[in-house]
C-alpha cells in the first residue's frame, strides 16, 4: 500500500505529484529563495524535521528539496532552494499563485525526539542550515527538554548567511548559544573568520551527554564529525544528512544507493556510526 | 473443471511431444496472452512476440565466453540447447523507456495523471531458471513494502511464465553457485524439461499454479513415467556439473570488507564504462526520469528510461559526480549486486546468468574479479 505521508491518505500512485500553490516567496540570498506552499484543498502537511519532498517544475524536472519550515505549522509547507541548475532555476522564477508539484515527505529525518535530555549541538554549513531549521524549531519549541543548545553555522562570506533575521533572533536568546563563522570577509566584519570546525573546539557542551546534528557539504561534515569526536562526543550520537542524486525517492531508481542503504528511504539523515565505513571511502 | 482434475493436473508430471509447444503457445494466445519467446534474430537468441502457429526455433546451441557469443545451428531438432541471449524478459515488465504520466495546465495550476495503455498480459515462454529468479528479484525491488511501482506491478500481476530447465551450460553460466538453477524450484506457471535421448524427444510438463493447471487442461498430455523424471533430473544435474565458473559463497562478506582494495583500480583500467553489463543484466533496475514538454507548452510528460551506474551522470550532485573514476563505478556495481543487495532485499542481486561476462567488450568477469579480491585479501592487508 502506498501512503502519502504528508496527507496520511492512501495513494494509488506514489509517482504522481500533487499540485501545490505558491503563496509566499522570500528572496533569502541572491541565489536562494524560500517558497511557502499550500495544498489546493487546504490539507495540512505533516512531516518530521529533516525529511524532504520531490518538487516538480512543470515540464522541466523534479528534484529533492528538504523541508525548511516548522512542523508545528503544518498549514504552511516551506522549502528553501538554491539555484544551481535548470529545475532550481525554474523554481526561482515562480510567482505567487503559480503551481508546483509536490511528492512526499520522504526519508528519515533528525531524531529530535530521541535525543531529549542531551545537550544538542547543531552544525550547519552553507545551505545545510535549511534542512536543520525544522530541527531547531522543534528543539526550541520544547526547550525545557534539552540540555545546552548550541548552533554553529559556517558560510562562505557574510553575504551568504542564510536566514539572517532568524540568526539575529536566536543570538538574542539566553537559552541557546549561536556562533557564526565565515570563510572569508571584508574588513569590518565583526565576527569570526575560519571554518566551522573551529567553533566546535570552543563551544560549551558536555561531550558525554551530547547529540550532534550536522548538515553541509560532505567535506565539511567529515571535518565536523572529526572535531566532535576529538571533543569526546561518541560518534553514535552524531547525525549527518547525506546528499545523493535522486530521481524517484521511492527506492526504485537506484541513484541514491549508498552501501546497503538507499539515501531516499534509509536517510537522508543517518547516525554517523552506521555509515562511517563508507563515509570515509573514496567515491562511494 | 472439477476440483479433482484440477488437483491431479497440478501435482502430476506429464509429457508431451516437442510439437506440443504449438498447442501450448496457441492456448496461451487464445487465453489473451501476448506470448514472448525465443527467436533467432540478428544471430542472437532474443525474446520476441509469437503469433499463433509459431513454435520455438529448433536445432540451435550457443558458445559463450568473456566478450564472445556465437549461435550455432545444428540439425538435431533440440529446442532448448542454447542458454541465455543478450536480453532477458526484463524489457517487457520494466521497459527500457516508458511514459509514466502526463500533465496538463489547468485554470488553477496543472493536473497530473497516468494515461498509458492498460497493462499487457505477457506469457514468457522458455524462461530459464535464472530468468525466473531474476523476475523474483525485480519483484522485490518494485514492491519494497513501503512503495510499489504501479506499472511494473500491473504487468507482473498478469504475467504467465513457462519455464524451461537447462540441460547444458555455457562457460559463462554460474547459476548453480548462486542457487538459482539450472532448473527452477518455483516461480513458474508451467515448467518444461526437455528430454532427448536414444531417439526419444519429448517435453516433461508440470504446472506450478492454478493458471498453469488450467492451460494444461487444454493440451494433449500423457502421464510421465518415473524414468522420464529421472532423465530430466539427470539433465539438470549435468548442466550444473558443466559449470566451471563458481561464485565464492562468501562473496558478500569479501566485497563488503574490501572496499579499499587496490584491485578496484586495476579493473578500472580495463573497464570502458560502457554500461553494457547493466543493460544485459536481468536484475539491474536503475532508471532515470526525463521531463519533457511537447509542441504544446501547456502539456508535459514524465518518462522513465534505463540508466546505468557506469555513467558519470548517475552520481551527479551539484558540484560534480561522486564517482568520477571508472574503478569506483565498477566497484559500485559489483558490490551492490553481490553484497549490499543482501542488506536491501535479503538476497543477492545476481542470478548467475553470465550475461555481464559474455557481453562485456573487454571480458571483465564478475566471478573472476570477486575471486581475485578474495584470493589477494591477505597480501593486500599486508601491503595496504
Ligand atoms: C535529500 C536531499 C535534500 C536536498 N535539499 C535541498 C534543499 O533543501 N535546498 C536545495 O537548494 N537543494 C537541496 N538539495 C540539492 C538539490 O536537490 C539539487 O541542487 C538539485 O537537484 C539540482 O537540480 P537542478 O536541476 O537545479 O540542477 P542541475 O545541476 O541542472 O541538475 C540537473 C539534474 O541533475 C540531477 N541532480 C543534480 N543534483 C542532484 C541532487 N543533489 N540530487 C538529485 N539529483 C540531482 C537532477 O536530475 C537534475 O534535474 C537536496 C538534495 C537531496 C538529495
Ligand atoms: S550480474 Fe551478471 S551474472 Fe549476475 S544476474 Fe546480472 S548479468 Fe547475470
Ligand atoms: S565491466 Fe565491461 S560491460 Fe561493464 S561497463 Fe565495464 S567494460 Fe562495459
Amino acid at each position: 500500500m502506498n501512503v502519502h505521508p504528508g496527507t496520511a491518505k492512501p495513494v494509488e500512485d506514489p509517482m504522481l505529484p500533487l499540485t501545490y500553490e505558491v503563496v509566499g516567496i522570500k528572496k533569502e540570498l541572491p541565489d536562494t529563495v524560500t517558497l511557502d506552499l499550500r495544498a489546493p484543498n487546504g490539507m495540512p502537511f505533516e512531516f518530521e524535521p529533516g525529511q524532504f519532498n520531490m518538487l516538480y517544475a512543470f515540464g522541466v524536472g523534479e528534484i529533492p528539496i528538504s523541508i525548511s519550515g516548522d512542523t508545528s505549522d503544518p498549514m504552511q509547507l516551506v522549502h528553501t532552494i538554491r539555484v544551481v541548475g535548470k529545475v532550481s532555476q525554474a523554481f526561482a522564477k515562480l510567482k505567487e499563485g503559480d503551481s508546483i508539484g509536490v511528492r512526499g515527505p520522504y526519508g528519515v529525518g533528525w531524531p529530535v525526539n530521541n535525543i531529549k535530555g542531551s545537550d544538542v549541538v547543531i552544525v550547519g554549513g552553507g545551505l545545510g542550515l535549511a534542512p536543520l531549521r525544522p530541527a531547531i524549531y522543534s528543539v526550541l519549541a520544547n526547550r525545557g527538554q534539552f540540555g545546552n543548545v548550541v548552533i554553529l553555522y559556517g558560510a562562505r562570506t557574510p553575504n551568504d548567511l542564510l536566514f539572517e533575521e532568524q540568526l539575529h533572533e536566536w543570538r538574542g536568546r539566553f537559552d541557546l548559544h549561536l556562533d557564526v563563522i565565515v570563510d572569508r570577509a571584508e574588513a569590518g566584519w565583526p565576527g569570526r573568520v575560519g571554518v566551522v570546525t573551529q567553533l566546535i573546539d570552543h563551544a560549551v557542551f558536555d561531550p558525554e551527554e551530547t547529540a550532534a546534528l550536522v548538515c553541509g557539504p560532505e567535506i565539511m561534515m567529515r571535518y565536523a564529525v572529526q572535531a566532535l569526536a576529538d571533543r569526546g562526543v561518541d560518534t553514535k550520537n552524531v547525525y549527518v544528512s547525506m546528499e545523493r542524486n535522486m530521481h524517484c525517492a521511492l527506492g526504485f531508481c537506484g541513484h541514491c544507493q549508498f552501501g546497503g542503504t538507499f539515501v531516499c528511504r534509509d536517510g537522508p539523515v543517518f547516525a554517523y556510526d552506521t555509515i562511517s565505513e563508507l563515509f570515509t571511502t573514496r567515491e562511494a | 473443471m472439477s476440483e479433482l482434475s484440477d488437483l491431479s493436473r497440478r501435482n502430476d508430471v506429464h509429457v508431451m511431444k516437442p510439437e506440443g509447444t504449438e498447442a501450448l503457445i496457441r492456448a496461451l494466445i487464445e487465453d489473451g496472452y501476448e506470448v514472448i519467446g525465443p527467436k533467432v534474430i540478428a544471430q542472437a537468441m532474443l525474446y520476441e512476440p509469437y503469433e499463433a502457429g509459431e513454435t520455438p526455433p529448433a536445432g540451435w546451441t550457443d558458445e559463450q565466453d568473456g566478450g564472445r557469443y556465437r549461435l550455432i545451428a545444428r540439425d538435431d531438432g533440440k529446442l532448448f540447447d542454447y542458454v541465455v541471449g543478450p536480453q532477458g524478459f526484463k524489457r517487457y515488465l520494466f521497459p527500457p523507456r516508458e511514459k509514466l504520466w502526463s500533465a496538463k495546465r489547468t485554470a488553477d495550476g496543472f493536473a497530473v495523471g497516468r494515461d498509458g495503455a492498460p497493462a499487457k498480459a505477457y506469457a514468457f515462454f522458455g524462461a530459464r531458471a535464472c530468468e525466473v529468479a531474476a523476475i523474483g528479484i525485480q519483484d522485490r525491488v518494485f514492491d519494497n513494502g513501503e512503495f510499489s511501482d504501479p506499472t511494473y506491478n500491473a504487468r507482473r500481476a498478469k504475467a504467465f511464465i513457462v519455464s524451461v530447465d537447462c540441460s547444458r551450460s555455457a562457460s559463462t553460466c554460474f547459476c548453480a553457485s548462486m542457487g538459482t538453477g539450472p532448473a527452477p524450484e518455483a516461480g513458474y506457471d508451467i515448467r518444461l524439461s526437455e528430454i532427448f535421448e536414444d531417439g526419444h524427444h519429448m517435453l516433461l510438463v508440470r504446472s506450478g499454479s492454478e493458471a498453469g493447471a488450467a492451460i494444461l487442461e487444454k493440451l494433449d498430455l500423457k502421464k510421465a513415467k518415473k524414468a522420464d523424471l529421472e532423465k530430466a533430473d539427470a539433465n539438470s544435474r549435468r548442466a550444473a556439473e558443466m559449470q566451471t565458473r563458481v561464485m565464492p559463497d562468501d562473496a558478500r562478506e569479501v566485497l563488503a570488507r574490501n572496499m579499499k582494495h587496490s584491485h578496484w583500480v586495476e579493473v578500472g583500467k580495463r573497464c570502458l564504462g560502457c554500461g553494457s553489463c547493466t543493460m544485459v543484466c536481468p536484475t539491474c533496475f536503475c532508471a532515470a526520469m526525463e521531463d519533457v514538454t511537447g509542441l504544446d507548452p501547456d502539456s508535459a510528460e514524465r518518462w522513465r528510461q534505463w540508466d546505468t551506474c557506469f555513467s558519470v551522470n548517475h552520481s551527479f550532485i551539484h558540484g560534480g559526480a561522486i564517482r568520477q573514476e571508472a574503478w569506483s563505478r565498477y566497484r559500485q556495481w559489483i558490490t551492490h549486486k553481490l553484497s549490499f543487495w543482501h542488506e536491501q532485499f535479503g538476497q543477492s542481486g545476481c542470478v548467475g546468468c553470465g550475461r555481464c561476462i559474455t557481453w562485456c567488450p573487454v571480458a571483465i568477469d564478475i566471478v573472476e574479479e570477486t575471486r581475485t579480491i578474495r584470493d589477494s585479501e591477505k597480501t593486500e592487508a599486508l601491503h595496504g
